[in-house]
């Protein structure tokens, strides 16, 4: 049978998504439910003096009217913080409350205060207006880089600081700077973003009386993790009689790890009014209440040599946080964002130093990459600054720094167990016709446009996973993944994972290896998740984990299964089990025609009853049944890497930029499937494109979210890319058994800088911050023809 | 209240709705079609894509009643005798879509697009689709998917 492995299947989802008959939240609806809408705050801060829903509860259908009281009365637990991460003095972090329906104060604009339950939506929008809300509107604390000189958004909170970490050695630093021939300076903002998965955030609870259980279905990338949440610290209803279910997700991109204010109201609420509610977000109040990507604002120094090699490095960040610290928060700008801060490079001193803060803004959180795409921006973007100053090539520069042995000890925390960084770029430099550049940009000077070049190598760390490590770094618990491989009586193969795919493929690339592994058709194999009925705890989907680590965890259950088979066969063909060797689906006594295949173990093990035999074909003290669960920790994080490079034409008579070129090469270890990791760069590559060039969540000075519809925030359109070309190198991962590494978020990492250092190449080296609007590279255009002028 | 008579995937249905009511939500709470998605409020995403009479609709930015006596296709609707559109046969073979949620819209605005370019280029297919926003895919394997399908049809 040939592997599966590295094959292009079709996807097992797809016929589902392109028929209509995918099953999203806002698909569901169950008799008699009442629909629910929410009382927001107009203001980004504001203290609340009284909130009268008398009015309001004699309107039209409504059911009830619950607000913050109601959650206070009833005991009702808080959002949280996943990571606990302290200062540089020692100091905890510190983290203001975060209830579900705000009681006293409001922190940001669309923070939820009250809910309306009624029989229809529009009776319940009806009657939102109707509730009378008393404010005392006090100044809102936008500007990220004057948040700490603010007025204090939340009691005993200084500075509306959060914490003031560091990561590396400040005395190195400085002793490395000290020898420098070039000290490289750089002021980058990376710009705050809205993840818009497509599908709006919704839940729909049901309470069954007679059970006392409540079922929340709901758009999460990890349902155990959010009824773990809701339970423990919501204190919505124990976790055994709480079922949370995220049945299609029309997206997520870290924007849906989060369990929400809306889930944990609605969960508590449909016990409350013994009635089931519906509740859908409209777009607005995704991008308002969603919550928001990156938002760092950073002070970089490169310390070098005359012939380019890197000395040392620091990276001071302010990043924001929002209103509220919320489970990936805290740990995007430090463990996930610090430790990559050096890049690929060689760096014999360096230290990240993050102080996170609160304003009057939406919480920020995970997003597609996660820390990562903030750190590998700084230092693609410092080392194109030093490569200009210096006058070197960009990719010798960065061939010159590259570690060239691996495993890879790197500066600040990460042991990188492979990897081939000179490979890669010397791929993608090929692929990129990066010696056809100058020629390419006579063209388009002669058609008087301006052309640039940018080169990006990038590495993660992602399989979010080892938990003896997140754990000493803060995580409130481990990120291991589980999986059940269930073998039916007649030989078909169900399979648990805890992972959840919002369109990463799972129902298909798991039982790929699941076929390899058992030898059993694809067809044959389910892959069920999203149901916290169904499967063992899980930890969800996010940091590129799911086939580092949930894959691993099938494997593994995989090779208990066979592990049992052997023995059951060996019973069965009178043979010891050491003899006994499976492949391809069939366990085969050694130097014999005696075999058993996999189907035939599976029913035995079912004890098929045969008259008048009482002989058991199981072996003395096995037990009867084919299932096996395994939890998997890997030993380290998996590093995936690559080169990136990108062409750009820019019209310097209306400041646009044309993206032309765009070529990647990435290293992901072992490929499961060619199509879907393509499909995965693309997707990630166009996020990445979207940050630099279009992309920006705006707050005005009070507070207000001026880019809250997609008339606003600029969504990339079939029309803004170029169709990219994509290449693969293959260093294993020797920390898994597959030796894959994980690629989702790869292109969201890599092109931002990517796209810059062209933007930047094309304007003879001007600075500008992301994103490159029209608007702003002409303003640049127009100086540099101004100074052009100036000398002529 | 008005009475809307529309034929929808090919069956008639008679149904009484206030007038304000939108066809997506007609297809999606009246219907239970709840293939064609509602991606955004400001007929800017492109989920909601609907056919009538043929042309390819935002169907969040229209009213029902308004559509009195049209023919509706959905995504629902596409299958016939048992078999895939080859637009969505070719959206299958060449993974155009990821999560799903934007497929619906962008396979019907697609067929749209051949009625009136049998062979479109791949700026025309990019042109065309503008009104569709794909946050998974980067909108690559859905181009090739079109011209694929172009090719078939």
């Amino acid at each position: 049978m040939a592997s599966l492995v590295g094959s292009r299947v079709e996807r097992k989802e797809d016929k589902r998504f392109l028929t209509g008959k995918g099953r999203y939240t806002a698909d569901i609806n169950i008799a008699n439910q009442t629909y629910a809408y929410f009382v927001r705050s107009p203001h980004a801060r504001a203290k609340i003096n009284k909130i009268d829903t008398s009015k309001a509860l004699m309107a039209s259908g409504v059911v009830d009217i619950l607000t913050g009281e109601h959650i206070a009365k009833d005991k009702i637990g808080g959002l949280i913080a996943g990571w606990a991460i302290r200062s540089e003095d020692g100091s905890e972090m510190k983290c203001p409350t975060n209830p579900p329906l705000a009681k006293d104060s409001v922190n940001f604009v669309g923070d939820p205060i009250a809910v309306v339950f009624a029989e229809s939506l529009e009776e319940a929008k009806a009657a939102a207006e109707l509730v009378k809300i008393d404010y005392k509107v006090l100044k809102a604390v936008v500007n990220l880089s004057k948040a700490m000189e603010d007025d204090t958004i939340h009691e005993g909170i200084d500075k509306n600081l959060c914490y003031d970490w560091l990561l590396g050695d400040r005395q190195k630093v400085k002793e490395a700077f000290d020898k420098a021939d070039k000290i490289i300076k750089l002021d980058v903002t990376n710009n705050r973003l809205i993840p818009n998965a497509m599908e709006p955030r919704a839940c729909v609870v049901d309470y069954n009386t007679a059970s006392e259980e409540i079922t929340c279905y709901t758009t999460s990338q990890n349902p155990h993790l959010s009824r773990l949440i809701m339970s423990a610290f919501g204190g919505v209803t124990p976790e055994h009689k709480l079922r949370v279910v995220a049945p299609d997700v029309g997206g997520g991109f870290g924007s849906k790890i989060n369990l929400y204010n809306e889930e944990i109201v609605c969960s508590w609420a449909s016990k409350k009014i013994e009635r089931p509610i519906k509740w859908v977000a409209e777009r607005t109040e995704s991008f308002l209440t969603d919550t928001h990507g990156r938002d760092h604002i950073t002070h970089a120094e490169l310390a070098i040599t005359n012939d380019g090699k890197f000395l040392g490095f620091k990276n001071e960040t302010i990043a924001n946080l929002g209103a509220y610290a919320r489970v990936f928060g805290t740990v995007t700008p430090t463990y996930l964002f610090g430790p990559c801060a050096t890049g690929v490079y060689v760096m014999p001193a360096a230290y990240s130093n993050v102080k996170a803060v609160y304003t009057n803004t939406a919480p920020v959180d995970a997003y597609r990459g996660a820390g990562r795409p903030e750190a590998t921006y700084t230092i693609e973007r410092i080392v194109d600054k030093a490569a200009i100053e210096l006058g070197i090539d960009p990719i010798e520069i960065r061939m010159k720094n590259f570690p060239t042995e691996f495993p890879f000890k790197q500066t600040l925390v990460h042991q990188v167990d492979s990897g081939d960084y000179v490979a890669g770029l010397k791929k993608a430099k090929k692929m990129s016709n990066y010696e056809g550049f100058a020629t390419r940009k006579k063209e388009s000077e002669s058609k008087g446009k301006l052309r640039g070049i940018g080169v990006t190598t990038y590495f993660e760390a992602c399989g979010i996973a080892p938990s003896p490590v997140v754990m000493m770094l803060g995580c409130g618990v481990g990120l291991w993944e589980s999986a059940e491989v269930r073998f039916n009586p007649t030989g078909q193969v169900t399979v648990y994972t805890g992972s959840h795919s919002h369109g990463q493929s799972h129902q298909t690339t798991f039982a790929q290896i699941t076929a390899d592994e058992l030898g059993v058709p694809i067809e044959n194999i389910d892959i069920v998740h999203g149901d916290t009925d169904k499967g063992t705890f899980g930890m969800g989907t996010y940091g590129s984990r799911s086939l580092t680590v949930g894959g691993i965890a099938i494997v593994n259950a995989c090779k208990k299964i066979v592990e049992k088979g052997k023995r059951v066969a060996a019973k069965m063909l009178e043979a010891s089990p050491e003899d006994v060797e499976f492949k391809n689906g069939e366990f085969v006594v050694a130097k014999s025609n005696k075999k058993k295949t996999i189907g035939e173990i599976a029913f035995a093990c079912y004890l098929p009853g045969v008259r008048d035999e009482v002989k058991s074909p199981l072996p003395e003290g096995e037990e009867p049944g084919l299932k096996e669960t395994a939890f998997f920790d890997p030993a380290n994080f998996s590093f995936p890497a690559g080169s990136h490079i990108a062409e750009v034409e820019i019209d310097p008579e209306t400041g646009e930029v044309k993206l032309d070129k765009y070529t990647a090469v990435d290293d992901f270890g072992t490929i499961v499937n060619p199509t879907i990791v393509e499909g995965q760069v693309h997707g990630g590559i166009a996020q990445g494109i979207g940050q630099a060039l279009t992309e920006n969540a705006v707050y005005d000075k009070t507070g207000q979210l001026i880019t809250a519809s997609y008339m606003d925030y600029t969504m990339p359109r079939a029309d803004d890319f170029p169709e990219f070309n994509l290449g693969f190198t293959c260093t294993k991962a020797t920390t898994n058994p597959l030796g894959v590494k994980g690629c989702g978020e790869a292109g969201a990492i890599a092109a931002p800088p990517t796209v810059m250092n062209a933007v930047i190449n094309a304007l003879g080296g001007q600075e500008i911050q992301m994103p490159a609007t029209a608007e702003k590279v002409w303003k640049v255009c127009k100086n540099l023809k101004k100074s052009k002028n100036k000398v002529a | 209240m008005r009475r809307v008579n529309l034929e929808v995937n090919g069956k008639k249905v008679s149904k009484e709705v206030p007038d304000h009511t939108i066809l997506s939500v007609f297809l999606r709470d009246i219907l239970n079609l709840t293939g064609t998605h509602v991606g955004c409020d400001t007929s800017q995403c492109g989920a909601c894509v609907v056919h009538v009479d043929g042309k390819s609709i935002k169907s969040c930015t229209a009213f029902a009643a308004d559509l009195d006596g049209s023919k509706i296709t959905t995504i629902e609707g596409l299958v016939q005798n048992g078999k895939m559109h080859p637009m969505q046969e070719a959206f299958k073979k060449l993974h155009g879509l990821q999560c799903g949620f934007c497929t619906p819209g962008m396979v019907m605005s697609a067929i749209d697009l051949l009625q009136n370019n049998k062979k479109p280029s791949d700026t025309e297919i990019r042109e065309w689709l503008e009104g569709n926003i794909c946050r998974c895919t980067g909108y690559q394997n859905i181009i090739a998917a079109v011209k694929e399908a172009a090719s078939k049809m």
